[in-house]
């Protein structure tokens, strides 16, 4: 009966990773050929490096966009994880069934729902506005600091934080709330501080989860499209929202340099995750 | 002193937390919201109703209905047996198998988008919402396979083995034993799978071309320059699914803590 069960592994997988593999397979070579210049379309089947020559070298709005990038990826994930560990050391203290349900709750609202919410509050005649003007603070709407769609991406940054927090809160809890709480304990017996067990015991603890999943926030929030697209301005741009306004340009030349920018982001981020998935591994 | 201040932290979080829905619903169902004034003044569910009532709105909301429960039916259907053999075996090459479905979980939709936009123009499948649904399966398919094989990691096969035994043939040892016990796992899956691509953008911009929208398209379009009442209510249709399925997941979620719970 057992013989039954008994087939090539390869066999189940089969379904998934062909239809997985075909479509990354595919839309990796379209990709790829999109940026060396073979656009079938117009019958052009030259191979050239002309587009990555024009993205890399003539271009300053690419490397523009490439800082602006970065910036917003790195200080909403350095901000983001400081928060969230704060937030998660506090929390653990007191093991509640709430806590958890609420930062789960969180995933209710996609990015581009927080994004909008974030736009109705800051906006500058948005909520917050409005009760800075009946407070007296002031007069009229242009008053107000412009904190969504500016030019520094603060609005950007803060709803990646919003919906960053929740989420590395909740890697850094389910390690706290897995450890025994022994080591603490041990800890504060041999003498420790209160300072001491949090740099010496928790800090360490937590560090290798905590730095794998902001290599993962890093990388989502480096290559989407909404949040930049919605809550920034059209100079300096989202290096994603630049790839994709190349991308729809009706200009065939412009279509490949929208394919080298998207080859370029897709690079780092599958970097990044692949060095964030042997952190998480080496913690296993 | 400290009971007060981690108090305060609770709340403040909460708050935070619930803010979104907070602002949605005063904006959804008010009307003349002037300037200055704090709060609203006037409630009312005609906005609302009205936005309901249009047609665009009414077709996004089908068609990405759609287009979600034949991503989730997919996912189920392909995701199942590779799950199945990823959480009860040990075979060379199982680690290969986990990096080619992780793969498409980091590669950016944005890249993805782009790249099928091309391939789905020329073989036909662009503008269609099988098309669509298609390109959702990349998303959706890994995490559905990571759910399922982390049920069947718990599976205990004798249960097959002693049906079989007693007689039962294997299509009804399938449907009465192994789908019976994996059901919770498969609603979660299939419900996270909806979810992923009642959620989706780019995917479904890049693929259905402007034919083929859904809620977030309308509610992108609308929040780049539409008026607040109607943004906020597009936000409340696009939320109320992942809601209902985190408060249904929630209480899953508790039934299998407590579990864990009582075998201490």
């Amino acid at each position: 009966m057992r013989d039954k069960f008994v087939y090539s592994p390869w066999i189940a997988l089969a379904p998934a990773m062909i239809i997985l593999m075909v479509l990354l397979g595919a839309s990796l070579f379209y990709a790829i050929a999109e940026s060396v210049g073979y656009i079938s379309t117009i019958g052009q089947a030259e191979v050239s490096l002309e587009a990555y020559r024009n993205v890399l070298t003539q271009n300053n709005e690419f490397w523009i966009s490439l800082a602006f990038s970065l910036w917003i990826s790195v200080a909403a994930t350095a901000i983001s994880s400081v928060i969230a560990l704060v937030l998660a050391i506090w929390l653990s203290r007191h093991n509640s069934h709430a806590d958890t349900l609420a930062l789960n709750w969180n995933l209710a609202f996609p990015h581009l729902v927080w994004s909008v919410a974030l736009l109705l509050f800051l906006a500058q005649s948005g909520l917050f506005a409005r009760w800075a003007a009946s407070l007296g603070w002031i007069d009229m709407p242009s008053q107000f600091p412009v904190l969504v769609r500016d030019r520094y991406g603060i609005g950007i940054i803060l709803s990646y934080i919003g919906k960053e927090v929740p989420f590395l809160t909740i890697i850094i809890l389910a390690v706290l709330r897995s450890q025994a709480v022994g080591y603490d304990v041990v800890a504060e017996n041999l003498g420790a501080s209160r300072w001491q067990r949090l740099r010496y015991v928790t800090i360490p603890q937590v560090m290798p989860a905590l730095i794998a999943g902001d290599l993962l926030v890093f990388g989502f929030i480096f290559s989407s499209y909404e949040v930049p697209a919605l809550l920034g301005v059209g100079y300096p741009r989202a290096l994603p929202a630049l790839a994709l306004r190349f991308f729809l340009d009706p200009d065939l030349r412009a279509r490949s340099e929208g394919m080298v920018m998207s080859l370029i982001i897709t690079v780092i981020v599958v970097v990044v995750a692949l060095v964030s998935l042997k952190i998480g591994e080496r913690q296993q | 002193m400290k009971r007060l201040a981690s108090r305060l932290v609770r709340v403040g979080l909460y708050l935070v937390l619930i803010a979104p829905l907070l602002i949605f619903i005063a904006y959804a169902f008010s009307t003349r919201w002037f300037f200055p004034q704090p709060f609203p003044t006037e409630w009312t569910t005609i906005t609302f109703q009205r936005a309901l009532h249009d047609s665009r709105t009414f077709s996004s909301v089908t068609q990405g209905l759609w287009i979600a429960l034949l991503v989730s039916i997919f996912s189920l259907i392909i995701g199942f047996p590779a799950a199945r053999v990823l959480g009860l075996r040990e075979f060379r090459g199982r680690q290969l198998a986990w990096l080619l479905l992780f793969l498409p979980t980091v590669i950016p939709p944005l890249a993805i988008g782009m790249g099928l936009n091309i391939l789905f123009l020329r073989i036909g499948l662009a503008g269609s919402i099988f098309g669509v649904a298609l390109a959702h399966l990349v998303p959706t398919l890994p995490y559905t396979v990571f759910t399922l094989s982390s049920a069947f990691a718990r599976f205990d096969e004798n249960y097959e083995y002693q049906a079989l035994a007693l007689g039962a043939s294997p299509i009804r040892t399938f449907f009465t034993v192994t789908l019976r016990l994996m059901m919770p796992s498969l609603t979660v899956a299939a419900l996270f799978a909806f979810l992923i691509s009642w959620s989706q953008y780019l995917l479904t911009l890049l693929i259905g071309g402007g034919r083929i929208i859904t809620l977030p398209i309308l509610l992108f379009s609308a929040a780049s320059g539409g008026n607040p009442a109607t943004i906020a209510t597009l936000s409340l249709l696009f939320i109320a699914p992942p809601i209902l399925v985190i408060a249904l997941t929630a209480r899953q979620l508790n039934q299998h803590g407590n579990l864990i719970k009582n075998q201490f």
